[in-house]
């Protein structure tokens, strides 16, 4: 909105008095939804005029399925040969056949594995990192989930070298090319990562039929997004000087770019990078739903079944594998480069760990063939917490089961419930309008009318009370949310030793893939909107508290100092001072809490949510590409609305105190 | 408003020029330019919306000198540097760089001329992270596609030659500034460049290690000779370093001029402002301070060229004035000890500008 910058003006009413203003807002609200009323259709909007979308783009997607099968096939074919590679390596024994004779080429053993890995922790990150991570692996194979761990592993491992690589390229294009960075590939970036998980996954199961390669497809449209961010904000971010030492160096245009712009941006790359493993982790596991196999069907499987044990089991050990790939990438992007005493000259000396790690996985597959043991994991050593969890949640059932089940009815009947009829009963013009008028305030004419078409978008689809279910559930849950982390985040900044607390804390969270929050939720409260709200609350919590603390402990120290030598006391100096600085960060906190509180709501329709999401999960079982997809898309503008209103006040506000 | 140096006035060919060169931005910067034929007002800037960084330069660099560009902030200086290097296409102007027109070069034959014939050195020294400091300074021939054994040869050579033998295989990270920076200067001079551009190389270091540099870029400049370029915003390093200096304000040079005929000759109130706490004694030559000759006797005899400041003790000593004698030995006028007393003092300014 950079329009909105010049000139502050234009958005004063004529009355200056607040109060003047309040009442002039809810005035126009209150016509706004009068008008809503009186016009006929305005409060329901009339199902003959519900524009077809859903038919165009599903006439559409059989088109191009039918036209371009060759195509897909095709596709389906190539990728399936990485995959099919990694798989073999990792999760399956290969047969090798030739004429008569043939020879099973066996999968690499988990104890090269396991030291495999240790090796790379300790590459990256010492000796502690090889530790978390030779562990975590360990704790994967004696609990059971190796086969299943590895075929998740070889979808990721397959996976993000393709969207690194094009998300790569497609950042390059976007700095070289501020137009189609502005016209294109910001939009469409927007788009991708505020449609829902399950949306990505209907058009490509249409396309691709359910598969591992529809699931990496879908993986890799949901992975790459990010990856293109990191990509042109870390060539932008690269010193003018050093762009000017490229070009006074003599470089061509293409060593401009590899010698010197990449390799510079390597650090926000790699943290990019990391942001494509966790989000390519989070997506195999829905991708399930289309056959990608691996912990997520586990997961799925026991959840549909009820079978509260192996879900858990199941769930942990995605967490493990979601830690240790986060600490490893993230380690990996914070490498440092280190003087090189003596030029080393032999393979070993130059990558010992990588030499170690090798040999460690050649023997330990050697042996393997000769000793079942090295080959899979023998029952003897394994350990299932499976029981354990059942019997605890039995336990729990058991003794509280009236006391969850009260909570749980009240929180339904008295407040959920009527605040659903509350929501499905507003009127669709008022709403637009009520929209549109925010977006004046707080920007432009420009977002005022983005947002109402947007919102209109939701209603002239036929999904209007879909869309208002979906926004109560995401309401409630962002409400919960902000109200439970803004006092923590507060609380963290003020006491360093609660942020010690906090932070290992929200950084697991934060790691853990969305699917893994509904299965504790759905063991303590069964299924339903109190369960999918719980849920959201604890996956969405992360960034309140965190852009809370982080907004209140960078206000800059001469600013608490001219609140010290003033005379305020600490309460002061946090009220006055602090707070009003870091609203604009907290503001921002709520806004990434609302999305992920979307995205989560939405994966609750698993859980049996009644909401846009619904829409979305029933049209993925039908196939039906249109259905699912205009009920992402109505799902992704509330995202865009939600973004781009908090955006602007934020922006609006820090005007005001000249930071912005 | 530029005034004609000695130097200037030399018949040898200048190593690089630019006539009334013009970097303006805004929307339609280019159209603009050429309605108005080169020659804008600011008040016409200023109603077409656009921002004039640069407006009719013209300057003359000359082989083997030392020529500075001295301004504060904001008055365009490093604009007008990266137009000469066509780092930033100038919207009006030429650029003449050994005879022939910079910015009717190809991309191609840029690429080239900068390969062979351009250093810079970076304020923030724009070294890269991801190379040690012997990779950093073989980069640019590197891009050449000069072999490896080569470049490193000749990096090591350069690396030795500003002291920083030893630390070849540290990465830039694991240096001091000044350090850092002599990894630049080494890097730009790895290719044996013809013009040498410095923007502000020693702005971003302490004060003590900045006299430190410029002296080592004294010494360097004494073995190589190259014709150097070199942006400041600090008058007493361009005092210390120049052998002429332009000084930029709002986008246009203001004067030209040796350090002395700053002082002594200076064009406007600004550039007088800059130059009055200057220490004169070591800028101002005998020649700045004379009288014609008048006295019976003389306690001595100084050059025309020399500096005041190293003859002062001297004369101040004595009870006679000094004979100042040009370079052929004839007396050309005489300096009195009350004349440096009254200089080495701060006295008598308005006359000295007379």
């Amino acid at each position: 909105m950079s329009e909105a910058v010049l000139s502050d003006t234009r958005h004063t009413l004529p009355t200056a008095h607040p109060a003047g203003r309040i009442a002039l807002t809810l005035g126009l609200i209150v016509a706004a939804f009068g008008l809503a009323y009186l016009i006929p259709g305005g409060a329901d909007y009339p199902a003959h005029l519900v524009i077809p979308f859903a038919d165009w783009i599903s006439a559409f997607m059989n088109w191009v399925k039918s036209s371009f099968t060759w195509l897909t096939r095709s596709l389906v074919a190539v990728v399936n040969v990485p995959l099919q590679i990694a798989f073999a390596l990792l999760a399956k024994s290969y047969k090798l056949a030739v004429g008569e004779w043939s020879i099973m080429l066996p999968r690499l053993s988990w104890v090269g594995i396991c030291a495999a890995v240790a090796l790379l922790g300790h590459a990256l990150g010492g000796f502690r990192l090889a530790l978390l991570a030779g562990l975590g692996f360990l704790y994967i194979a004696l609990f059971r989930q190796w086969d299943s761990a590895m075929l998740t592993l070889a979808l990721i491992v397959v996976c993000v070298p393709i969207c690194v690589v094009t998300g790569l390229l497609v950042g390059i294009w976007g700095y070289l090319s501020p137009r189609a960075k502005q016209l294109v590939i910001m939009p469409a970036l927007d788009l991708m990562q505020t449609i829902p998980t399950f949306a990505y996954l209907i058009p490509v199961l249409l396309l691709f039929g359910t598969n591992p390669v529809s699931a990496l497809l879908a993986t890799g449209l949901f992975a790459t997004p990010p990856m293109v961010r990191a990509t042109i904000l870390g060539l932008e971010k690269v010193p003018s000087e050093i762009k000017d030492f490229a070009d006074m160096a003599g470089c061509t245009r293409r060593q401009k770019m590899w010698r010197v712009l990449v390799p510079a941006a390597k650090p926000s790359l790699m943290l990019g990078v990391n942001q494509v493993i966790m989000l390519s982790l989070n997506m195999v596991i829905i991708s399930s739903m289309i056959g990608a196999g691996g912990l997520g069907q586990d997961v799925l499987l026991a959840l549909r079944a009820l079978k509260v044990g192996p879900a858990m089991e199941a769930g942990l050990c995605i967490v493990v594998l979601a830690i240790v790939l986060d600490r490893l990438s993230q380690a990996a992007a914070v490498q440092r480069y280190e003087e090189q005493r003596e030029a080393k000259n032999s393979f070993l000396a130059r990558h010992p760990n990588l030499a170690l790690a090798l040999a460690a996985i050649v023997i330990t597959t050697l042996i393997s063939i000769a000793i079942p043991a090295f080959a899979s994991v023998p029952k003897a050593i394994t350990l299932t917490t499976g029981p354990m969890w059942k019997d605890a949640v039995d336990w729990i059932n058991l003794h509280f089961f009236d006391a969850i089940e009260a909570v749980r009815v009240t929180f339904l009947v008295y407040i959920l419930n009527p605040l659903r009829a509350f929501f499905e009963s507003l009127p669709w013009l008022g709403v637009v309008l009520t929209l549109a008028y925010a977006g004046y305030r707080l920007g432009t004419w420009r977002l005022a009318i983005v947002v109402a078409l947007l919102a209109s978008f939701c209603a002239v689809t036929g999904l209007w009370v879909q869309t208002m279910a979906t926004l109560y559930l995401c309401g409630a849950a962002s409400f919960i949310a902000a109200a439970l982390g803004i006092p923590i985040g507060m609380l963290a900044a003020r006491h360093d030793r609660v942020e010690k607390v906090v932070t290992p804390v929200i950084d697991t969270l934060q790691t853990i893939p969305m699917f893994c929050f509904i299965i504790p939720a759905v063991m303590l409260f069964r299924i339903g909107d109190f369960t999918a709200l719980i849920a959201t609350v604890a996956f969405a919590i992360v960034p309140a508290i965190r852009y809370t603390n982080h907004g209140l402990r960078q206000v800059p120290q001469e600013l608490n100092e001219a609140g010290i030598v003033s005379g305020c006391t600490r309460r002061q100096l946090f009220w006055r001072v602090q707070l009003p600085v870091a609203i604009p960060e907290i503001l921002l906190g709520i806004n990434q809490t609302i999305l992920l509180a979307l995205s989560m709501i939405i994966i609750c329709a698993m859980i049996g949510t009644r909401d846009l999401g619904q829409e979305v999960f029933k049209a993925l079982s039908k196939a039906d590409t249109g259905k699912g997809l205009v009920a992402g898309l109505a799902i992704a503008f509330i995202g865009i609305i939600a973004d781009r209103l908090i955006t602007a006040w934020v922006a609006r506000r820090k005007r005001k105190m000249g930071i912005a | 408003m530029t005034r004609a140096t000695p130097r200037a006035a030399d018949s040898s060919k200048p190593k690089l020029s630019c006539r009334n060169l013009w970097k303006v931005f805004g929307t339609g910067a280019d159209e603009f330019m050429r309605q108005h034929r080169g020659d804008a007002s600011s008040a016409d800037l200023a109603q077409a919306k656009l921002i004039g960084a640069v407006r009719r330069a013209s300057l003359d660099v000359h082989e083997g000198e030392i020529f500075i560009v001295m301004g504060l902030s904001g008055s365009g200086k490093s604009t007008l540097v990266r137009c000469l290097s066509r780092l930033i296409e100038p919207t009006y102007g030429d650029v003449v760089f050994d005879g022939r027109d910079l910015l009717k070069a190809s991309e191609a034959e840029l690429i080239e001329i900068r390969r062979h014939k351009m250093g810079m050195v970076f304020q923030h020294f724009a070294l890269l992270p991801h190379l040690t400091v012997i990779e950093n300074v073989a980069f640019p021939l590197a891009v050449q596609g000069v072999d490896k054994a080569k470049r490193l040869k000749r990096a090591r050579e350069m690396i030795d030659l500003v002291s920083l033998s030893g630390r070849e295989n540290h990465y830039p990270r694991e240096l001091s500034g000044g350090q850092q920076q002599r990894v630049g200067i080494a890097r730009s001079l790895a290719v044996a460049p013809e013009i040498w551009f410095l923007d502000e190389p020693f702005s971003a270091l302490d004060p003590l290690i900045r006299r430190e540099m410029q002296a080592e870029l004294m010494r360097l400049q004494e073995v190589l000779k190259k014709t150097i370029i070199f942006i400041t915003h600090d008058f007493d390093e361009a005092i210390r370093l120049a052998d002429r200096i332009a000084i930029m304000k709002d986008g246009e040079i203001i004067q030209i001029g040796t350090p002395e005929e700053l002082v002594t000759h200076p064009a406007t109130d600004y550039v007088a402002e800059f130059t009055r706490d200057v220490n004169r004694a070591k800028v101002l030559s005998a020649q700045s301070l004379m009288r014609p000759s008048g006295a019976a006797r003389h306690g001595g005899t100084v050059a025309a060229v020399a500096k005041v400041a190293s003859f002062a003790p001297e004369i101040v000593a004595s009870d006679l004035p000094f004979a100042v004698i040009d370079a052929a030995g004839r007396t050309v006028g005489e300096i009195s000890p009350k004349a440096v007393i009254d200089l080495l003092a701060g006295r008598d300014q308005a006359d000295l500008r007379a």
